[in-house]
């Protein structure tokens, strides 16, 4: 009955007038699937710096430091901007709600912001080592949730797509957060240095895989909205960045170039890979099918629950 | 923070207060409505709700489309074609769309004799007992007041939007020009004055009825039992049971047909039911994410 897809497999349901029943998130594009893949590089970059410090790679330390003070700089940039009213965005910090990811994450995201920037300060400068390292490891330790909240962030809505992705979306961004950071420290640190780096990117990019392939194909009716359409081209070109990646770093044992080239493959997946994830939660608001048919289905599991003979 | 899903009585008490009045609410009995939209523009003129275009949508006389920041009642016009010989016998007093003289003949069909039944409904917020708007909001904004409803606090929200994806009504939404969340406050202002809502108080039909939702509940099944004593088996209950996935309705509905027919979610969970294992996830992802940055920096392979 879905007007947007006359052709897909016949999925008997009513709505009215085919119109959506849940609103579509207001959240703009670019500026939360940035802020999602900027909250992931920082936050995994922190903990790549914190490794790099603690095991003498000052080259890679600095990129990793530099990465994560940049990334939630610009990444809270980029999630005031998104606000209907910029101006009020301390309200976040009002209340602490652990019912609300945004709520959390704010308490994440500001501590890890202050932590990050005088680690990467100091590192920079070169002056108050002391305090600079205490910031990297606030930082490091800030660092692995702030690039996973974010899923939880989307999980916790009534949007199909994402609500039922619960189990598995904080690890495509943790994973995915995983591969940009690696792959940022590729790109740019010293390439003596670039083997932490390498080795985190194509840890993370596999299990970003791995998630991404539960989501787009195990979920039944929720797996769709991530194979068709806008995001079912992201999710492809994904794909391909990924595998990419990997192919790359496999050769980049030898070459320079390669390695260059594969983080930065890790780098452009791991922003795909939010975008993707983003227009797939607003195709399956924009269709009454996936609020509908599954929630008839879930009706009938219980009628048949309750009444074994009826029916 | 209070209980987050399942059956709950008081959710007044449960949100902190320790005194209150009684939970009020909603019963829109649509068996009776006319589709008059007295109650839309009632509620937009006692709420000064912006004008949000004139549109003319062309698939029914339903151009207000849906709820959202500008439209806090939202009636709905279902034209749906059915089977003359086999439709209801009883009259329910719907308008037909025929000429007139023949829309109100009781020996035709519901509606008219053109194999066409009506179905209107004014829609609304359902001020949830679990209200997924309230749950998320990160700000404090959205509260549950002392009559047990679900209330935006204007000038503390920063617009967010965190609320509009969250509610699994599709309710609340931005106001495009203003940033800011907005939805039905089941007419605070009135209830603290005594009053009845405002739409409840337009509605020429009783299709709204306003009152202590345990007084609504008893008059929606006595209605109920007396539609279906009348053979109007397609009548049920929207948002009455507590024991539904938002834990019952504040603002619930006597439908005559699936809620889908209206736009309504079939059975719609409130999404913090999961947030338990939403956060296990999270911090077992990060935990995950943390031993691939020790192991990777840990490895002292080449370079
Ligand atoms: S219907 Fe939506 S907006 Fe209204 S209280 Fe429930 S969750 Fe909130």
């Amino acid at each position: 009955m879905s007007p947007r897809d006359p052709d897909a497999r016949v999925e008997e349901f009513e709505s009215y007038y085919g119109r959506q029943i849940l609103k579509t998130p207001t959240w703009k594009s670019p500026d939360v699937p940035l802020y999602f893949f900027l909250g992931g590089l920082a936050g995994a970059s922190a903990v790549l710096a914190e490794g790099a410090a603690l095991t003498g790679r000052p080259g890679l330390e600095r990129v990793a430091r530099v990465a994560a003070a940049g990334g939630a700089a610009a990444g809270t940039a980029a999630l005031v901007h998104d606000l209907g009213r910029p101006e009020r965005f301390l309200n976040m910090l009002r209340v602490v709600k652990p019912t609300s990811p945004l709520s959390v994450g704010s308490f994440i995201l500001t501590p890890f912001s202050a932590c990050a920037a005088v680690a990467a300060a100091s590192r920079v400068t070169g002056r108050f080592r002391r305090i600079g390292r205490l910031g990297g490891v606030g930082a490091a330790a800030l660092g692995p949730p702030l690039a996973t909240y974010t899923a939880g962030l989307i999980a916790g809505t009534a949007i199909p797509a994402w609500h039922e992705a619960r189990r598995e979306l904080p690890f495509v961004f943790g994973g995915s957060g995983a591969a940009a950071a690696g792959g940022l420290g590729m790109l740019c640190a010293p390439y003596d240095e670039t083997g932490p780096a390498l080795r985190l990117a194509v840890a993370g990019a596999v299990l970003e895989t791995v998630a991404t392939e539960v989501v787009t194909r195990r979920l039944g009716i929720h797996s769709e909205p991530y194979r068709t359409g806008r995001a079912g081209r992201l999710m492809k070109a994904q794909r391909r960045l990924t595998d990419a990646g990997l192919v790359l770093s496999a050769l980049g044992v030898k070459s320079r170039l390669a390695r260059r080239l594969a983080g930065a493959a890790f780098v452009a997946d791991s922003l795909v890979t939010r975008f993707g994830v983003f227009e797939a939660g607003k195709e399956s608001a924009r269709d009454p099918k996936y609020v509908v048919v599954p929630q008839r289905e879930r009706l009938a599991r219980r009628t048949a629950e309750q009444s074994p003979a009826g029916v | 923070m209070g209980r987050l899903w399942g059956r709950l009585d008081d959710p007044t008490s449960d949100a902190g207060y320790d005194q209150h009045p009684p939970r009020m609410g909603f019963f829109t009995d649509t068996s009776v409505c006319i589709g008059c939209k007295a109650c839309e523009v009632a509620c937009k003129e006692w709420n000064e709700i912006p004008d949000d275009g004139y549109v003319l949508t062309g698939m029914s006389y339903d151009n207000t489309q849906e709820l959202g920041a500008d439209t806090w009642r939202h009636v709905a016009f279902v034209e749906k074609p059915v089977d003359v010989s086999v439709s209801s016998p009883v009259d329910l007093g719907m308008p037909g769309s025929g000429p007139p003289g023949t829309g109100g003949d009781p020996a035709s069909d519901e509606s008219g004799s053109d194999g066409v039944r009506w179905l209107m409904s004014s829609d609304v917020c359902k001020h949830c007992t679990h209200a997924a708007c309230l749950d998320v909001c990160p700000t404090g904004s959205l509260f549950r007041t002392e009559y047990g409803t679900v209330v935006v606090q204007t000038d503390i929200c920063n617009g967010c939007g965190y609320c509009v994806p969250a509610c699994p009504y599709g309710v609340i939404d931005l106001r495009e020009d203003d940033g800011r969340a907005f939805k039905c406050t089941l007419c605070y202002d009135r209830l603290k004055e005594g009053q009845t809502p405002a739409c409840a108080q337009a509605c020429p039909t009783e299709s709204i009825q306003f009152g202590e939702l345990d007084e609504l509940r008893e008059r929606a099944d006595r209605r109920l039992e007396e539609l279906h004593g009348k053979g109007v088996d397609a009548a049920r209950l929207y948002g009455r049971d507590p024991e539904d996935g938002v834990g019952g309705d504040g603002a619930f509905f006597l439908l005559l047909d699936e809620p889908e027919v209206y736009g309504l979610p079939p059975d719609p969970v409130v999404t913090t039911r999961d947030i338990g294992s939403i956060w296990r996830s999270v911090g077992a992802a990060a935990a995950t994410v943390a031993a691939l940055g020790i192991a990777a920096c840990a490895g002292r392979g080449r370079r």
